[in-house]
């Protein structure tokens, strides 16, 4: 056998030789290792020898050494046997790692799990299996290189770190989101093995947290817990990605995300409470009540953090999550960061989850505890779910009660007090004891029954039950406290009980309390401590303190009748074997008996042991728990867990918002703000991005004017609203004057726009002037022509805009009628389209859907496109967003005149990036007034609870009859086809209006080349495709006739193709910005379309319309 | 975040250990044995346990205690959560989660031990998207694997894991295209001595067979949709629709899962389907004492009560009972002080003779008599009724073209329905 085993170490240092000049090639030097590892080797040679009887080991190495696969396998399932038992199999390595590279997966598998058990404590050995990962993290499978990168970052050996430093930089740049979420893991297993890499796995994470998968969401965010909790600095970017991102990632990732976003939004807002804190001084009930009144008399109101409310909004769907773990995290996320009024919506939540698991509910209930004891009115209405059922475990039952002692008031004091009175009855005398504990909390917080209770509990003590008595002795002792002098005949009752008591505890609390209100009782007590004296020698300890006690008290107060017992007892206590009891007798001796030895103390006895005492107070145990964050295991244990993050107060002054603001390519600038106006420039702009309202305002001005010669102050205004997203840093002068000196790209480009509009506003607001009347059409052409006169670049950027700026048009003459009180109501939308030359030659009736011609996005000058791609920080930059192809003109009726009241509403989409919210959906309203009387004050309401975010319009105030405008609202509808329900109110009206987008309308087109359109296809297949072969209509074989359909059902971008009869089309959903790829291919008469997207319900979805578009039934 | 797990059964025996970090003693869990030498019932050992150095928390279930070691600062929930979704998954797997399946089919357990977490942290933990990584263990597929030497370990990554959909797998197929929904109320109630109900309410859960090729997509509408105040979703359920038109909307996983559960609390009323008068005594003298127990039908909409257990956990004196039922049989265990009656159906007909037992109970001579009369506990089944009246109006397919066979079934349960004495 030895012979054996020396072959095996021969072949074993011929592998590592091979394997360490691999290793070597990757820039490792082991060199120095090398002796080192033969010595390894040699004390590995002699361990075996030690353990030779363990002759199983022997057969497992022999099958694992033979040729066949399957006696490999049974001998790598039978070693994990052994692993999964505790059992040391570590002499088996040399013999495991050479399958490392076998081609079977499970028995591959099963080597991974061996190495990463065994790797730190044969730390040479497990070299050799390194060159075989490294060569897996370069398969194509993206399978083997996760597996590969998490069996390699678990392998606890030191000298690998950089191995595993360059693999994890790798892998955080894959192309597969799954690589990536492993990398994620293994920045945490690199760190715990080498903290010296922090900087380095910084700048990792850093970039992964940037990653857009919802994926690697939650285990980067794990890894920054883990290795830079503090770098709060690193969220600030991803903060709003993140929180739109959390109802889409896995629910073990919602957890550590929720967690992390509280903590950030702590340091990060001003207190939503604050005010009333400081301003309230007396009672709770003020303070949470009467909220609203305050913030009406407060100077300056407080007003959330639209970033505050994001995350309030969006954790909010996750309360009904099935993960108990997720519905706990959004819960603590509210009560540490919500308004003290919207609080309550949780509290159903946890309710529920109290259905669950055993050990769910312990978690729950000791949160609901320390919740409870500050708001009370959370749970009073869900009172009786805390009722203890004889099933419960004991702890369950404990906390269980402890709730209901904190629910307790006036008005249900009575039903608790019936509930506790079964408790008490129960078998579980542990629980029947924290029950009469609870019981005497009852009644000292609520003072209307501490008499009934007192008498409750007095009739507790004639109980079988010792532990029942003895509690209850406690308990009233604690209460007679309070008031002793109306309660003699409950002492006196006391006293007569005292032979059958038997517990300490209680007899204990008996004497001290004789002794205390031995005036009470002048008669009786005398008499206990003759029958103490008389049993002194057979008490406890603790009974025989309290019987020194109560002997000194009586020896001061009655002296008379007392003083032999008293130095009968002093004298038994003097010879007691217990310390405590000896040292006691003897400060009571010198305390209170007169000698000529006693000091000055013997004057103060009866000040010392009569000076009255503070009742105690009975609180909860859950009283200070608040202290630690919500639902974290220091919560739980009550004390502080290692690694527990403090969640910080909130901070005084609010840290700059702006830095949360995301850098976005916004190729298409305009303004959807009316952009005639006067400077506004005196206007802070410091709530310009925190406050609509003042928005609205300062849009409303602008719309109001009409002044065109200040027009481009104005301009420059409006070019930093449609950037708001892109300027970060000049918040406010800067964007706002012209000259301002900043040269950044995106001011740059914003000038030359100005520029331009200045030469284009000019001719337009003189149009105006000239005709009011068919205002539409008339400015849509002034404006085209004065397009299509400036510089080449200007126009590109222009023409991506130009629904836009009629949309501006639009609503300014909307606005213009209003104000002249025009009685023509404008035609209806009279939109646009004409952007280029060649298309506004067009007759004017000849409006019909004209596909406008695909190589639009060609027109974007090339330096352009790289200006706008460097801006872009998005890893998918490729992702360029082009404007639309086609705009249609239908109009959806959104109220008819006869529900409305006269009040008709239509809206479109304008298929342009929404300017308020980039995941928002841009809409074009039409309200006309077909009524007689004016309609004032024409608004959504804002109170209105729809599922989706809705950007309103600022209220319209007045709408002469006959009249009617155009506002652009914007609507998130989170990529989803449900119709978004709204308010739309009148003075004196409401009507719920709803808009059902089209699937095709949620998509903004993107332009890309071909090649990238045929990679990015190529990663969206499987479950992410969904085609279907038709049937052409015969007209519908042209090409453009193709194209137009499509873009006409959706709003995609055309890419140019080389191929004849295949037709591409490309998009981006509006609020995930995934990729929607249509191609279509034609195969005379037969056409196949295929469409590629992650939400494959959306793509699904526009299959079927494309269908019924491109099919036989189309025209 | 979870450094290792101990699998430990009742009798204190630890079976499996797995480390996703360094290895941690397993002498770690002696902490755990003193914690439930100290707990008596192994229901009331504490989900936390400090130590020194590390925590603890384990979950009971199925016989088997899960204990896991915990280093930082980690929400307990999120722990507890995930311990019962790995024992979930051994159900699934194995059919049982209990010792002896567990030993068995330790490669397997490990296998998924080791894919469903990294470094501690959830990395799979679907079951649809794990059975695509590991198939489960079959007779037939383990004899072929036998002859071929394939293995049961997938090797590509499942499609599910990579899409915004991880519950469903891609590219299922069925000849029979069907949909189950089996709507299922328990009601959790507490009656006191007089009958009277001291709190009620209905827990609710929609379990989901769907076996359906293809991706469809299904939208479930209830009548009385405004029942549901307090509602939890599976993942695939798409909230927003729920919120602005109360449907379910869902893209279902493949198979067995449960699409909801409800919650139906204690404002409302609810009808409680028995009536029980009981009369339980005992005497100071002659260490004896009376059973008397009627159960009868009550608000029950015309359905058949069927499966009534009355279940009594009796105190510790009682010796042995000596009864007579008038319908189905009753037993007593000395050993576990627990007595069964198992009364089967309830016939709504017969309101004269109405199942009851009767009798007298001995107790142990010389102790004093117990003080708190034992409560009920009552097991029982209403088929075909949702006793909160909730009603599936109808379940729409899109997506796919086929015509799927569709089923609802409503049953009613007793869930923590106790009767106090």
């Amino acid at each position: 056998m030895n012979g054996g085993l020396g072959n095996l170490r021969l072949e074993a240092v011929g592998a590592m030789r091979s394997a360490l000049v691999s290793a070597e090639n990757l820039q490792l030097s082991l060199k120095s290792d090398l002796s080192s590892e033969e010595q390894a080797l040699t004390n590995n040679h002699t361990s075996g020898n030690e353990e030779k009887p363990k002759r199983g080991n022997e057969d497992l190495k022999e099958m694992l050494e033979s040729n066949k696969e399957s006696l490999k396998l049974e001998a790598m399932k039978r070693v994990v046997g052994l692993i999964a038992n505790g059992k040391n199999a570590s002499e088996l390595f040399p013999a495991v790692v050479k399958n490392v590279a076998s081609k079977n997966i499970e028995l591959k598998k099963l080597v991974y799990v061996y190495l990463v058990r065994y790797a730190e404590e044969q730390q040479d050995l497990a070299l050799l299996s390194i060159s075989t990962f490294q060569r897996a993290l370069k398969d194509p499978n993206q399978l083997i290189r996760a597996s590969a990168l998490r069996v390699l970052s678990s392998i606890r050996v030191p000298i690998i770190v950089p191995i595993m430093m360059l693999a994890i930089k790798e892998a955080a740049t894959d192309l597969s989101p799954y690589v990536r979420k492993t990398a994620a893991h293994a920045i945490q297993k690199l760190y715990s093995l080498d903290p010296d890499q922090k900087e380095h796995l910084i700048e990792v994470i850093e970039k992964l947290l940037k990653d857009k998968s919802t994926l690697v969401a939650g285990s980067v965010v794990m890894a920054f817990e883990e290795v830079c909790p503090d770098r709060i600095d690193l969220i600030h970017k991803n903060y709003r990605k993140l929180c739109n991102l959390l109802v889409d990632v896995e629910e073990w990732g919602q957890v550590v995300i929720i967690h992390m976003l509280t903590r950030y939004a702590r340091t990060q807002f001003i207190s939503p409470w604050r005010e009333d804190a400081i301003f309230d001084e007396n009672s709770e009930k003020t303070f949470y009540d009467s909220e609203e009144e305050r913030r009406v008399d407060q100077s300056k109101p407080y007003i959330m953090d639209p970033d505050h409310r994001l995350l309030l909004r969006n954790t909010k769907p996750l309360l009904q999550s099935r993960n108990t773990a997720v519905v706990m995290a959004v819960c603590q996320l509210y009560w540490h960061l919500a308004p003290k009024h919207e609080i309550s919506i949780i509290t159903k939540s946890l309710v529920r989850l109290l259905r669950s698991h055993r050990e769910v509910q312990y978690v729950v209930l000791q949160n609901i505890a320390t919740m409870s004891i500050q708001r009370k009115g959370m749970f009073e209405p869900f009172m009786k779910s805390f009722y203890v059922r004889s099933t419960d475990a004991t702890h369950i039952k404990t906390l269980k009660l402890e709730i209901l002692t904190n629910l307790a008031n006036e008005a249900n004091i009575s039903t608790i007090l019936r509930e506790f009175q079964t408790y008490v009855k129960s078998q579980d005398k542990a629980f029947a004891a924290a029950t009469i504990q609870a019981i005497g909390r009852c009644a000292t917080n609520i003072s209307e029954v501490t008499d009934t209770c007192l008498n409750g509990l007095v009739l507790l003590l004639s109980n079988r039950d010792e532990t029942v008595v003895a509690e209850s002795v406690v308990v009233i002792k604690k209460l007679l406290q309070t008031q002793p002098s109306q309660h003699s005949d409950i002492i006196k009752h006391m006293a007569k009980l005292f032979d059958n008591i038997t517990v300490p505890m209680a007899r204990a609390s008996i004497l001290w309390l004789m002794g205390e209100y031995c005036e009470h009782v002048p008669k009786i007590a005398p008499d206990v401590l003759r029958k103490m004296a008389k049993s002194f020698t057979s008490e406890e300890d603790i009974v025989k303190l309290q019987t020194v006690n109560l002997a000194a008290k009586l020896y001061l107060t009655n002296s008379k009748q007392t003083k032999l017992l008293t130095q009968y007892i002093l004298n038994l206590g003097k010879y007691d074997q217990n310390y405590d009891i000896r040292d006691r007798t003897r400060f009571i001796r010198q305390l209170i008996v007169p000698n000529e030895k006693s000091g000055a103390l013997s004057k103060y006895a009866r000040r010392i042991l009569m000076a009255p005492k503070p009742a105690p107070v009975l609180q909860s145990a859950f009283k200070d728990r608040d202290r630690y964050q919500l639902g974290t295991l220091s919560h739980t244990l009550n004390s502080q867990a290692t690694g527990y993050l403090e969640l910080s107060d909130w901070p005084a002054a609010a840290p700059d918002q702006s830095v949360r603001n995301v850098e976005v390519v916004e190729p298409v600038k305009e303004s959807g703000a009316p952009s005639l106006g006067k400077s506004k420039a005196g206007k802070s702009k410091e709530k310009f991005y925190s406050d609509e309202e003042e928005e609205e305002e300062e849009e409303d001005e602008e719309s109001n004017s009409e002044d065109s010669s200040s027009s481009s102050s104005e301009e420059s205004e409006s070019g930093s609203e449609s950037e708001e997203n892109s300027e970060v840093s000049n918040k406010s002068s800067s964007s706002q004057s012209e000259k301002s000196s900043s040269e950044s790209d995106s001011d740059k480009k914003k000038k030359t726009q100005k520029n331009k509009k200045i030469q284009q506003q000019k001719p337009d607001s003189k149009n105006r002037k000239q005709k009011n009347g068919n205002a539409g059409k008339s400015e849509s052409r002034s404006e085209s022509e004065s397009g299509s006169g400036s510089s080449s670049s200007e126009s590109s950027s222009d023409s991506g805009s130009e629904s836009g700026s009629e949309l501006e048009s639009d609503s300014d003459s909307g606005t213009d009628q209003k104000k002249n009180t025009k009685s023509k109501p404008v035609q209806s939308k009279p939109v646009v389209k004409v952007e280029k030359k060649e298309v506004s030659l067009l007759d004017l009736d000849d409006f019909a859907p004209t596909p406008v011609t695909t190589p639009k996005s060609s027109i974007l000058s090339p330096s352009l496109l790289s200006d706008l791609q460097g801006l872009s920080i998005s890893p998918t930059s490729a992702l360029q967003a082009s404007s639309p192809v086609f705009v249609p003109e239908t109009s959806y009726e959104l109220l008819h005149r006869m529900t409305g009241k006269g009040l008709s509403g239509q809206y479109r989409f304008t298929r342009q990036p929404c300017i308020y919210d980039s995941s928002m959906v841009s809409l074009q309203l039409t309200l006309s007034n077909s009524s007689e009387q004016p309609l004032e004050n024409i608004h959504i309401s804002q109170k209105s609870s729809c599922a989706q975010n809705i950007h309103c319009f600022n209220a319209v105030e007045r709408l002469e009859p006959q009249a009617s405008v155009t506002v652009s609202i914007g609507v998130n509808f989170n990529d989803s086809t449900q119709a978004a329900n709204f308010q739309l109110c009148t003075k004196e009206d409401e009507f719920s209006v709803s808009i059902q987008p089209a699937v095709g309308e949620l998509l903004l087109p993107v332009s890309m080349s071909e090649a990238d359109f045929t990679r990015e296809q190529g990663k969206l297949l499987g479950m992410n495709e969904s085609s279907a072969t038709i049937t052409m209509s015969p007209e519908n074989i042209s090409s453009q006739s193709v194209s137009r359909k499509v873009v006409s059902v959706a709003n995609l971008g055309v890419i140019s193709s080389t191929q004849e009869n295949i037709h591409r089309f490309a998009g981006k959903t509006v609020s995930s910005s995934s990729l929607v790829l249509v191609s279509v291919t034609l195969k005379d008469p037969d056409a196949q379309i295929t469409v590629n997207t992650e939400k494959s319900v959306m793509g699904s979805m526009l299959l079927r319309q494309l269908k019924t578009a491109l099919g036989n039934s189309a025209t | 975040m979870i450094h290792s797990l101990f699998l430990i059964n009742n009798v204190g025996d630890l079976f499996l250990e797995k480390h996703w970090k360094s290895v941690i003693s397993r002498s770690v869990c002696d902490y755990f044995f003193e914690a439930r030498e100290k707990a008596g019932e192994p229901d009331n050992v504490p989900p936390v346990i400090r130590t020194p150095h590390h925590y603890l928390i384990n979950i009971y279930r199925d016989k088997i205690f899960f204990v896991s070691v915990i280093q930082t600062e980690v929400p307990p929930l999120f722990v507890i959560e995930f311990l019962h979704r790995v024992a979930e998954t051994f159900q699934d797997y194995f059919g049982e989660c209990s010792e002896t399946t567990i030993k068995e089919n330790m490669v397997i357990v490990y296998e998924l031990l080791e894919e469903m977490l990294d470094n501690g942290f959830p990395l799979a933990t679907e079951s649809n998207i794990l059975k695509e990584l590991i198939r489960p263990p079959n007779i037939l597929r383990t004899m072929v694997n036998t002859i071929t030497g394939s293995s049961n370990v997938g090797e590509t990554l499942p499609t599910g894991q990579l899409s915004t959909i991880p519950w469903r797998r891609a590219g299922v197929k069925y000849t029979n295209n069907e949909a189950y929904f089996d709507v299922v109320e328990e009601i959790d109630a507490i009656l006191d001595k007089s009958g009277t109900t001291v709190f009620a309410e209905i827990q609710g859960v929609i379990d989901a067979c769907v076996k359906l090729s293809g991706m469809p997509d299904l939208t479930l509408s209830f009548m009385n949709p405004r029942l549901l105040d307090d509602v939890s979703f599976h993942p695939c359920v798409r909230y927003k629709r729920w919120e602005s038109e109360r449907v379910i909307s869902f893209i279902p996983p493949d198979g067995n899962f449960q699409l909801m559960s409800y919650h139906i609390s204690a404002q409302n009323l609810v009808a409680i389907p028995v009536y029980v008068k009981q009369n339980i005594s005992f005497f100071e003298s002659g260490s004896s004492g009376r059973l008397d127990i009627t159960v009868s039908p009550k608000q029950t909409m015309g359905k058949v009560v069927e499966c009534v257990v009355v279940t009594i956990h009796m105190p510790k004196v009682v010796l042995s009972a000596s009864l007579n039922a008038t319908q189905g049989t009753y037993k007593y265990d000395p050993l576990t002080k627990i007595l069964v009656w198992d009364i089967g159906k309830l016939n709504p007909q017969n309101t004269q003779k109405q199942p009851n037992l009767k009798g007298s109970l001995s107790l142990q001579s010389g102790a004093p008599k117990p003080e708190e009369n034992p409560s009920l506990n009552i097991d029982l089944k209403i088929q075909q009724l949702a006793i909160s009246g909730l009603k599936v109006n109808r379940l729409d397919m899109y997506g796919e073209k086929y015509k799927p066979f569709k089923g609802v079934k409503y049953v009613t349960k007793a869930g923590k329905f106790q009767v106090r004495t």
